[in-house]
């Protein structure tokens, strides 16, 4: 069995708002162990990108705060380390990969230098080694002829490049783990299928962990070992990702699952939405924030908010959902 | 057979970009009939936009007819497009930049009805507005709200309301729920089938969400670089797709189902989408095509009917 890589528990990170408080990430807990593929998966506004900046304390202060909780990585505390340890931390530990390439990448440094930063600050590389693994990454990475590439910038660069190019990044100081926060969100679907490919494959051979977060149930489907719901700052629902697309127990990820349209069904006379607005979190109501869309609400979850339990007959399986009805969402409920 | 609401023929659309030339839309041909939902599908700088905005006449053709109600329009002066274009509306992808943030929700969906003159009088038209809002499923009491006030959804559910207010036989949806949460998604295409069955809209639904399209649309057309790549009705174009560019568009869309997608095979294109300012010879999807011979780099294949309603632009989809 591998080991825990990095364990995040009771994460609390407040955003103050005109509004009031947000409470972006309220108590949550989560894993990745060494080499596993989690996913974080949610809707705008449920907390999913701000836990990750929680993780790699780049929350922006002093507006938004990290106010609770512990985030170990190999055995450490994150919260607690130094700035100059965390920069330690930052690009050689623990990578990360943004939805839009063109907005994390230096526009005026070339993408030669933007490799070699790296690898000359965090592995102590000299300026030739560090170009020559350089251009090892790209070629890694598929990005044709990397030598007449290095001296390029990424406006030469098309998305899907420019996505190849993160990746390289991310991988260039030999990571433990990479958090991808939506990384094919802002790519076309053929290219999108081939970063996603990709990034498969290098973490299998490379025995990377990685942490996906994205919107879309269906990209992660094909990738993701274990898979987080997310919902108003809360984790709503874990489990194996077989558990969650076909055993689903959160009302929520029923409706995420039901309301899409897909290639490998029947199509549908009429979609199945979730009814009603996202929530707004500054004025979550008392009890389970999903209560006002939810089909499957009773009298008690107005007023007492659902923990996260073990839903599995015999217990301990992993599979867990916050909601007080969770027995009722069997099977066939699904198939309704 | 009546005449169709909407035929588009060779359509062209160039940009002159420094000295380069960007061939946006290269001779493109279709109609829609009244009613009927027409996906345009594909990836982006395919030119599905651009053809909408050529549609509408928010861009002027570089050649080729737009015949809408019987009328060809590439060549109506501004003071006679306004008339068609009440009848020819257009909702947006992006609800936040599409709304005016200034106005009330409903000032934005008052306007139109008081510069076309359609209703006149401040309290009938405030009560037409409210009809409106009803409709698309918000409440008479969001008339006095701003655009920021509102989410994602309800915003594009004015868009709609302000579309809706014209009255029209057509709407170009570019993209209208590719902005919108997962859950709200569904809403909104539920909300664009009840509004077209209470009032015969005819759609031109422009995506790059294939489930999302085959959902809606009656028939379906596939564009790669500027050209339609395939076109047939839903059924024939997902159950028995002709062109290797739908195929693989086909395959690349993720299923939420981790045991389906253990066993389904993934045709991964190689390489990306060329450039518009340099299109490839012959067949323009040829340097990405798993099946390409030696006549797709020189000849260029037509699209041309594979069965009645069903066609394809490609040399090897017919045999």
């Amino acid at each position: 069995m591998a080991a825990t890589l990095l364990d995040v528990r009771n994460l609390q990170t407040q955003f103050a708002t005109r509004g009031g408080v947000v409470k972006a990430v309220d108590d949550v807990s989560w894993d990745v162990m060494e080499g596993e593929t989690v996913a974080l998966v949610g809707e705008s506004g449920c907390g999913k990108s701000v836990s990750a900046l929680s993780i790699m304390r780049l929350v922006a202060e002093p507006a938004g705060r990290v106010v609770g909780g512990q985030v170990m990585f190999k055995g450490r505390n994150l919260l607690t380390l130094s700035e100059e340890e965390m920069r330690h931390v930052r690009g050689r530990e623990i990578a990360m990969i943004f939805q839009e390439p063109m907005t994390s990448l230096n526009p005026v440094l070339t993408i030669g230098r933007q490799l070699t930063e790296g690898l000359e600050i965090h592995l102590g590389r000299t300026p030739p080694q560090a170009r020559v693994r350089a251009a090892e990454l790209l070629a890694m990475v598929g990005i044709p002829d990397p030598e007449r590439r290095l001296p390029q910038y990424p406006h030469q660069f098309s998305g899907g490049m420019r996505q190849r190019m993160m990746i390289a990044m991310a991988l260039a100081c030999e990571p433990a783990l990479i958090l991808a926060d939506e990384p094919t969100t802002a790519l076309d679907v053929t290219i999108q299928a081939q970063i996603l490919e990709l990034m498969k494959d290098l973490s299998r051979r490379l025995g990377v962990a990685m942490l996906m977060i994205t919107h879309n149930l269906g990209v992660v489907a094909r990738y993701a070992d274990r898979v987080n719901v997310m919902y108003a700052g809360k984790i709503i629902e874990r489990g194996t990702a077989r558990e969650i697309y076909a055993d689903p127990r959160h009302p929520y990820t029923l409706g995420l699952l039901r309301s899409v349209p897909r290639l490998d069904e029947p199509r549908k006379s009429r979609l199945a939405p979730i009814e009603g607005q996202p929530p707004d979190l500054t004025r979550l109501p008392p009890g389970c924030s999903f209560v006002p869309r939810c089909a499957f609400r009773v009298d008690r979850c107005s007023t007492e908010r659902p923990p996260l339990r073990e839903i599995g007959a015999n217990g301990a399986t992993g599979h867990v959902s916050a909601c007080w009805e969770a027995e009722r969402l069997s099977r066939e409920a699904v198939a309704r | 057979m009546s005449a169709p609401l909407l035929e588009v023929r060779n359509l062209v659309k160039h940009f002159q970009i420094g000295r380069g030339l960007v061939r946006a839309v290269e001779d493109v041909s279709f109609s829609i009939e009244k009613g009927e939902t027409l996906g345009l599908v594909g990836e982006s700088g395919c030119g599905k936009t651009t053809t909408g905005r050529c549609i509408l006449q928010l861009e002027r053709p570089t050649s080729g007819e737009v015949i809408f109600e019987g009328r060809e329009l590439t060549k109506l002066g501004q003071r006679d497009l306004r008339a068609v274009r009440r009848k020819m509306q257009v909702i947006f992808q992006d609800p936040y930049s599409s709304l005016n943030p200034r106005m009330t929700v409903g000032q934005i969906v008052a306007e139109p009805l008081s510069v076309h003159g359609l209703v006149r009088g401040a309290g009938a038209r405030a009560a037409r507005v409210k009809d409106l809002l009803t409709r698309v499923g918000l409440l008479p009491r969001h008339a006095q709200r701003y655009p920021h006030e509102m989410s994602g959804g309800q915003r594009q559910r004015v868009g709609i309301a302000r579309a809706l207010a014209m009255e029209p036989t057509l709407i170009v949806c570019d993209e209208p729920v590719s902005a919108l949460d997962v859950s709200i998604q569904a809403q909104i295409i539920n909300l664009l089938e009840d509004l077209q069955a209470e009032f015969g809209l005819t759609y031109l639904f422009i995506a790059h969400d294939l489930a999302v399209v085959r959902h809606i649309s009656d028939r379906v057309a596939v564009m790669y670089l500027g050209k339609i790549a395939e076109m047939a009705d839903r059924k024939s174009i997902y159950d028995a797709p002709r062109h290797p560019y739908t195929k693989a568009l086909l395959s690349a869309v993720p299923i939420p189902d981790p045991e389906l997608e253990i066993q389904r095979e993934r045709i991964v294109l190689g390489g990306e989408v060329p450039s518009p300012l340099n299109p490839p010879s012959g067949c323009v999807f040829h340097p990405r095509c798993p099946i390409a011979i030696e006549r797709c780099r020189t000849d260029v294949p037509l699209l041309t009917d594979l069965t009645p309603g069903h066609s394809a632009a490609c040399h090897l989809a017919s045999v």
